[in-house]
């Protein structure tokens, strides 16, 4: 069996460090040791196959139990491809937020901000052939946490990714454009990069809003790509 | 050529997308319910942080091989589990069976562990293999790592028939060998 074709390793000034000061919960929580870097076996280039049929899609986080969840409705939609632009089909993309007033329906968030019973605040999706995504939902709100004084999380949605392998597992947030907290927020600013930072903006896009009914955002996400091979360049490369 | 999108943490929230049945790879009404075959295993362990302290918002997902060593099989190799109060996880699902690894090597059977939490602002991942595996003496992995850190992979028996465990300490005195991958 001929080796597997490895993941491309990140810039790692696009991604984040274990070890960030300004975001406290990292103080306990990253690893000292450097981490052992592993050549790509089948372990890595794998992973698990999630079809609908077992991972049911709930694309409208709008409502729930037929009555509307108060708050803006936006539609998000994008696509998933990876570092060489092409789509990852068939990948699977979980949502998960606070509704429009800043609260998570979840016993930990304790914020005094009002629950909505309509809002459950998930969701899960399947990109189709040419990568794209899309879901309804609220715009969330922004809560406070206590990293710091006076900290505040800017208006977020939280998505997590499972591309072909192992390696492009992605979990990410996406933010709003406009955002005056986006200056203040550690998590936002964990990047050297400015540009990587700037590309968990989503924008506002005209095409995707409905008339009448929701103002539409676009959000790509990019996963790793494959290492460039010597068999990379004919057809039937995979 | 854009760059991958940035990590960012998954935050003390991920329980909205966790179903806690996930945990149990061999659930009747699950991708695997009439699968033959394989040795049926529990795989729990603890994880604590820098302070000692149980890590109790931690989302762990595992992927791993058929009882065979194949990742293509009709095996769905996936699970989540979130932590508990006592920073526990708890799998139940099937003896994976030695993996090809590069070249002509053979992987040791193992189970990658991801894990996502608050103050992670992307996943570690690292690797379970199970004590008294004859392959473990030769697992290109397992050798790469001084031998004095090679246990912070290697899960014992716990006693109870087919329950494997093992403890993940994210920093410290015998922090676990995460993984670059
Ligand atoms: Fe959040």
């Amino acid at each position: 069996m001929p080796d597997p074709i490895g993941y491309r390793r990140p810039d790692p000034a696009t991604q984040p460090p274990y070890d960030l000061p300004t975001y406290g919960s990292t103080r306990p929580r990253h690893p000292k040791q450097p981490l052992v870097r592993v050549p790509h076996t089948l372990s890595e280039v794998t992973g698990p196959r999630m079809s609908p049929a077992w991972y049911a899609p709930h694309d409208d986080l709008s409502r729930h139990n037929g009555k509307e969840a108060l708050g803006e409705r936006i539609i998000v939609a994008g696509r998933v491809l990876d570092e060489d632009g092409r789509p990852v089909r068939g990948a699977l993309v979980e949502v998960w937020q606070a509704n429009a007033a800043g609260r998570y329906h979840h016993p930990a968030d304790q914020h005094d901000a009002p629950l909505d019973p309509n809002f459950l605040g998930r969701g899960r999706v399947f990109t189709d052939e040419e990568g794209n995504y899309r879901f309804t939902t609220i715009r969330p709100g922004a809560y406070p946490w206590r990293n710091h004084a006076n900290a505040w999380r800017p208006v977020h949605i939280h998505f997590s990714l499972f591309g072909a392998g192992l390696a492009q597992r992605l979990i990410t947030q996406m933010y709003f454009p406009g955002d005056p907290l986006l200056a203040y927020d550690p998590i936002f600013q964990c990047t050297a990069d400015e540009a990587a930072r700037n590309r968990l903006i989503a924008q506002f896009d005209i095409a995707i809003t409905q008339p009448e009914w929701a103002l539409g955002y676009r959000f790509d996400i990019i996963l790793r790509g494959r290492e460039a091979t010597p068999f990379e360049d004919g057809a039937g490369a995979h | 050529m854009t760059a991958a999108t940035t990590s960012q943490t998954a935050g003390p929230y991920w329980h909205l997308i966790d179903f806690p049945e996930w945990a149990d790879l061999l659930r009747p009404d699950g991708p695997n319910a009439g699968i033959e075959g394989g040795e049926r295993i529990v795989l729990t362990g603890r994880i604590t942080d820098g302070d000692g302290a149980p890590v109790t918002d931690a989302m762990v997902e595992i992927w791993q091989a058929d009882p065979e060593g194949r990742y293509d099989g009709a095996f769905h190799g996936f699970g989540r589990c979130g932590t508990d109060a006592n920073g526990m996880f708890r799998f139940v699902t099937l003896k994976p069976g030695p993996v090809p690894g590069r070249g002509n090597q053979t992987q040791a059977p193992h189970v990658v562990l991801t894990l996502f939490a608050r103050g992670l602002l992307k996943q570690l991942v690292t690797r379970l293999y199970f004590e008294g595996e004859k392959l473990n003496e030769t697992d290109p992995l397992l050798q790469s790592i001084e031998p004095a850190r090679r246990g912070t992979l290697i899960a014992r028996p716990t006693g109870t028939p087919g329950e494997w465990r093992l403890d993940i300490r994210l920093q410290g005195e015998n922090e676990t060998v995460f993984l670059d991958v």
